[in-house]
């Protein structure tokens, strides 16, 4: 489904802030994958996702979604095959606009847009119930501003945004970070719900441990840009945060630098 | 009565200031280009309607340049503006071959109405606006017009990707919007609006002036906010109609600032302390809330006091 081989990516480069943030990454996933990438900080876990959506464009290797290539292709080009939700809870949805009005852009991805009406009575029906599948009550707030909605009601939008036209592939770029303990575990269960139903290709980025080894099929560590473990299937389900811990010593020569993942 | 004409360009500078969320100087230019467009067609004999729309495709491009020179050249949005009204200073004078161009004794888009029976109404006539009607009775026909296009266009599939790129162009991006021709299309729009403004005003005054452009980016703002502040900004329909009746308010402050003897030179400054005492308002209002709170609660606690 997703292939990217040998992917460079370097910020600045040239000057005293030259940052190397993708080094000869490789990477393979199957249709239906769910992956969680867990690294230390600026170990390019963001950098990997916003290069496959098109944010940037890598400096060398190539990236091919379902057989597509689009290592050169702009960002809402690509858009048409990704869903994505960010760990900024403003930034997946436009605050000035009605939910609904939210959801219709969304469910117009990849499509091109004409001067049809923007919103048609049909499309409210189907907004309506699956706004109730979140069970926040947004069902009944359709043409409310989205700039009321709390952190976590805009996180569950955008993941239902994100959903709604089924995304060849799902990035999920630390979407539960920014929200309150509760509200994070609640959208992580619909997270999980929405890639198991829509049996999703997902590469989630997270900063806690246990929600890497808990969640997904496959589980992949970041160092300094590139893989430093690929843990899947069985051996994941056996795996523990000590013995990620222990493993990524081993492998790196360092200690686990994340201020966040220490900490949760 | 010029507020309904000044009423199209609002809708123009609302587009970009409001919608798309940049200050597009280039109204300043494109304004005069479209009357400088109208006025020389008319000049040389062309029919009165086709010189206004052709002022109105003349800004559109203007809106061009500016869209191009910010998303293709990624030139910062206000510089753009500033870039395209300084070209369109000498393509404007070069329009109208002088600086000033008079229209007088010219068939204008007004003509058809100045020579209705209706306008010429012996009542009309008794109350001495019988000279203004034609500007009002065209003025309202367009300012409808604009006012329901737009309504409708701002609804579409196109017009909302516009309004989400001006709101959140991440999120545009994300849901495969091309924000980059979202915002060309936003400047082409206004600045044709703009230009058919300009077109509309100078007729009416029966002269196309290359100094005329001159602080309608100010006068634009003033009235958005204006229009904001006293009509309200519920519904898209009603926040587009605020406009209107934003620039017809504006046009009778200045009415009256005039007549209590205001120096005319002087209009410039008075509109650039009025829109930037608007503009600050917010912020004034957060430094002034925790003194009033504070002086509230002082009020609440003395009285507490007493009574005890």
């Amino acid at each position: 489904m997703l292939s990217i081989r040998g992917i460079h990516k370097t910020f600045n480069p040239g000057t005293v802030n030259e940052k190397t943030a993708l080094n000869n990454l490789t990477l393979e996933l199957k249709q239906g994958d769910f992956v969680t990438v867990i690294g230390g900080n600026g170990s390019g876990k963001s950098t990997l996702l916003n290069c496959i959506a098109g944010v940037h464009t890598v400096d060398a290797g190539s990236i091919t979604i379902d057989g597509d290539e689009v290592t050169r292709i702009p960002e809402h080009k690509r858009a048409a095959m990704l869903g994505r939700v960010f760990q900024d809870p403003m930034v997946g949805t436009a605050a000035n606009m009605g939910i609904e009005e939210n959801l219709a852009l969304a469910y117009r991805r990849g499509k091109r847009r004409t001067l049809k009406w923007g919103i048609s009575n049909q499309e409210r029906q189907l907004y309506k119930e699956l706004l109730s599948q979140l069970d926040l009550g947004l069902e009944n707030r359709l043409s409310d501003k989205v700039g009321l909605l709390s952190g976590g009601q805009r996180q569950a939008l955008t993941l239902l945004m994100a959903t709604l036209k089924k995304p060849k592939l799902l990035l999920l770029d630390e979407h539960t970070a920014a929200l309150d303990p509760k509200t994070a575990v609640k959208v992580l269960e619909l997270t999980d719900k929405f890639i198991t139903e829509g049996n999703l290709t997902t590469l989630m980025v997270t900063h806690n441990m246990r929600d890497a080894i808990k969640y997904g099929n496959r589980l992949i560590m970041m160092y300094e840009g590139r893989i430093l473990l690929d843990i899947a299937e069985e051996a994941k389900q056996k795996l523990t945060v000590e013995d990620l811990l222990k493993r990524f010593g081993q492998a790196s020569g360092e200690e686990f630098a994340n201020d966040r993942a220490l900490l949760s | 009565m010029l507020g309904l004409l000044w009423a199209v360009m609002t809708i123009g500078v609302y587009i970009t200031y409001r919608i798309l969320g940049i200050a597009d100087l280039s109204v300043e230019g494109s304004i005069t280009t479209g009357a400088a467009i109208a006025a020389h067609c008319i000049y040389t004999g062309m029919n009165p309607y086709l010189a206004t729309f052709l002022a109105l495709l003349g800004g559109m491009a203007a809106g061009l340049i500016t869209g191009l020179l910010h998303t293709k050249l990624k030139i910062p949005a206000l510089l753009s503006g500033i870039l395209t009204m300084i070209a369109l200073y000498s393509i404007n004078l070069r329009i109208l071959g002088k600086s000033n161009l008079s229209l007088l004794r010219m068939d204008t888009v007004y003509t058809v109405f100045k020579e209705s029976s209706l306008v010429n109404n012996p009542l009309f006539v008794r109350l001495n606006i019988a000279h203004q009607l034609p500007a009002i009775i065209l003025g309202i026909i367009c300012v409808l017009a604009i006012v329901t296009i737009l309504y409708w266009f701002f609804g579409t599939e196109i017009g909302c990707s516009i309004r989400a790129t001006g709101d959140n162009p991440q999120m545009a991006r994300a849901q495969g919007i091309n924000t980059n021709n979202m915002i060309i299309l936003g400047l082409i729009i206004s600045n044709g609006l703009v230009a058919l403004s300009g077109a509309l005003i100078a007729q009416q005054q029966s002269f196309a002036d290359i100094q005329m452009g001159i602080g309608s980016i100010v006068i634009g703002l003033a009235s958005v906010i204006i229009g904001e502040v006293l009509f309200g900004r519920r519904s898209f329909y009603s926040r587009l109609m605020s406009l209107v009746f934003g620039a017809i308010t504006y046009r009778l402050i200045i009415a009256l600032v005039l007549k209590m003897g205001m120096p005319a030179n002087d209009l410039k400054l008075f509109t650039a302390i009025t829109v930037a005492a608007a503009l600050a308002l917010p912020t004034f209002r957060s430094y002034l809330r925790p003194l009033t709170k504070s002086m509230k609660g002082g009020a609440v606690d003395a009285v507490n006091k007493r009574n005890s």
